[in-house]
């Protein structure tokens, strides 16, 4: 329960900051513009399975960069601080809620932006969603994790490319299968295996993120 | 030499010799497409296992470290993962071979080809990320986090996206393993020693590098 409420409180925490700067989603939502309108300029007209592609390698960019940040924010005093009175656990656990919300609110303005320029070949809706849902979860889950090991290490933004791309490569893969059948309206059941094992993967990243974290949270 | 601690370093040797000799001059089904080079199995099959083995001694020793704080258990992941990689890219290079002669084409965007290739990219970041960082403790244990966070990714990677796709390569998507149409009971009697024999001799490289790397360090220290 004491856990629950810990937190609890460090998400309020993490809101709380982005709503005072408004740096990260401000930031985020201006790059995630930019980016899809200048793959409308150089592509004009895009063939649907390019449109799938196109929109996942925008969205993992994406993620990675405001991802990336979610460890270099805040000073490492205050990290001292948190040391001394909250459970790791609940520490990374909190980014990790507040880094899948986040993603979720980037994953779909993207998708309305991009069906907005682009031209919306998407036959089952609903199911496209639950795609994109479960990316931002599959993004939030893997990249919190990562940018904790690279903020501990000196060079940040590249390190954090190089550690996240091989480990996201089979999510992004099970994604972007899922979203195409989706688009494609292909029956339901035909993406089960996509499913369960993005979700499997996800529990495990979940498990080992919370039993990891308490190891390099300390210098 | 002592044999009750070396016997399974002779046994390895001796069953890569076995598998040698056998692969070059032993009898083999006579089967379309593959022909002769399905002698390639008994060297391409194994680096796979023994390179799997060795990643696995890298994510247990990488927990073992983070439980014991032990230099020596670092050096044994680190090497660990060196030798895996090694023997990933010997895996890598027999596929493109055989690939070339089967497939007709060295990469043929098969699944499992690029499974393995991306399981080398986990390998090599994990190189790169202990080489930005210059403190031995904190590099060991941040590497060990990471090694023990990317290993699930990739045997789900390596194990389980291939079984979900069409692949080349026999025992996925629907394809018959070899097992049940092209390897008899013969070429059985070869495979199963080169896998035991390489897996040895992979730890024992394993094992002769982490000495090496301990020696140095203790040359170094002095």
């Amino acid at each position: 329960m004491a856990f629950i409420k810990e937190t609890a409180t460090l998400i309020r925490k993490e809101f709380l900051m982005e709503w005072r700067s408004k740096y990260a989603l401000n930031g985020i939502l201006i790059y995630v513009f930019a980016t899809v309108f200048i793959c409308y300029l150089s592509f004009k007209k895009i063939d649907p399975i390019t449109w799938n592609a196109l929109f996942w390698i925008i969205l993992l960019f994406t993620s990675i960069n405001a991802i990336a940040k979610s460890f270099m924010q805040e000073n490492r005093s205050r990290y001292l601080y948190y040391y001394t009175i909250v459970n790791p656990a609940a520490l990374i656990l909190s980014k990790i809620i507040y880094n899948l919300i986040l993603m979720s609110i980037i994953a779909f303005v993207c998708l309305v932006f991009y069906t907005i320029v682009f031209n919306n070949p998407i036959q089952d809706l609903t199911y496209y969603l639950l795609a994109v849902a479960m990316g931002g979860l599959s993004f939030a889950s893997m990249f919190t994790m990562v940018s904790a090991i690279a903020s501990k290490a000196n060079n940040n933004s590249t390190l954090m490319a190089i550690l996240s791309f091989p480990v996201i490569v089979p999510l992004l893969m099970l994604l972007i299968k899922f979203s195409k059948n989706a688009m494609d309206g292909i029956d339901r059941a035909s993406s089960n295996n996509e499913i369960g094992v993005l979700l499997l993967i996800n529990i495990i990243v979940f498990a080992v993120s919370l039993l990891l974290f308490p190891y390099i949270w300390r210098d | 030499m002592n044999i009750k601690s070396n016997w399974w370093k002779i046994t390895g040797v001796l069953l890569v010799l076995f598998s040698l000799y056998q692969g070059l001059m032993g009898r083999v089904p006579v089967l379309p497409i593959l022909h002769e080079t399905i002698r390639n199995i008994y060297y391409h099959v194994p680096m796979w296992f023994a390179m799997v083995v060795l990643f696995v001694f890298n994510a247990v020793y990488s927990i073992k470290y983070l439980s014991s704080g032990n230099e020596h258990h670092d050096n044994i992941a680190v090497e660990a993962a060196n030798v895996g990689l090694f023997l990933g890219v010997l895996g890598l290079i027999t596929g493109m071979l055989w690939a070339k002669f089967t497939w007709g084409e060295a990469w043929s965007n098969d699944p499992k080809q690029n499974s393995a290739a991306i399981g080398m990219l986990v390998y090599l970041a994990y190189f790169v990320l202990r080489g930005s960082l210059d403190e031995a403790q904190k590099r060991a244990k941040i590497s060990a986090v990471y090694s023990v966070f990317a290993f699930p990714v990739m045997i789900v990677l390596l194990f389980i996206l291939p079984r979900l796709t069409d692949s080349l390569h026999p025992g996925n998507g629907g394809n018959p393993g070899f097992n049940k149409y092209d390897m008899d009971n013969q070429m059985r009697m070869v495979f199963y020693p080169a896998v035991i024999g390489w897996i040895l001799i992979g730890v024992w490289v394993m094992q002769l590098r982490v000495r090496l790397l301990e020696i140095t360090n203790q040359i170094l220290e002095n």
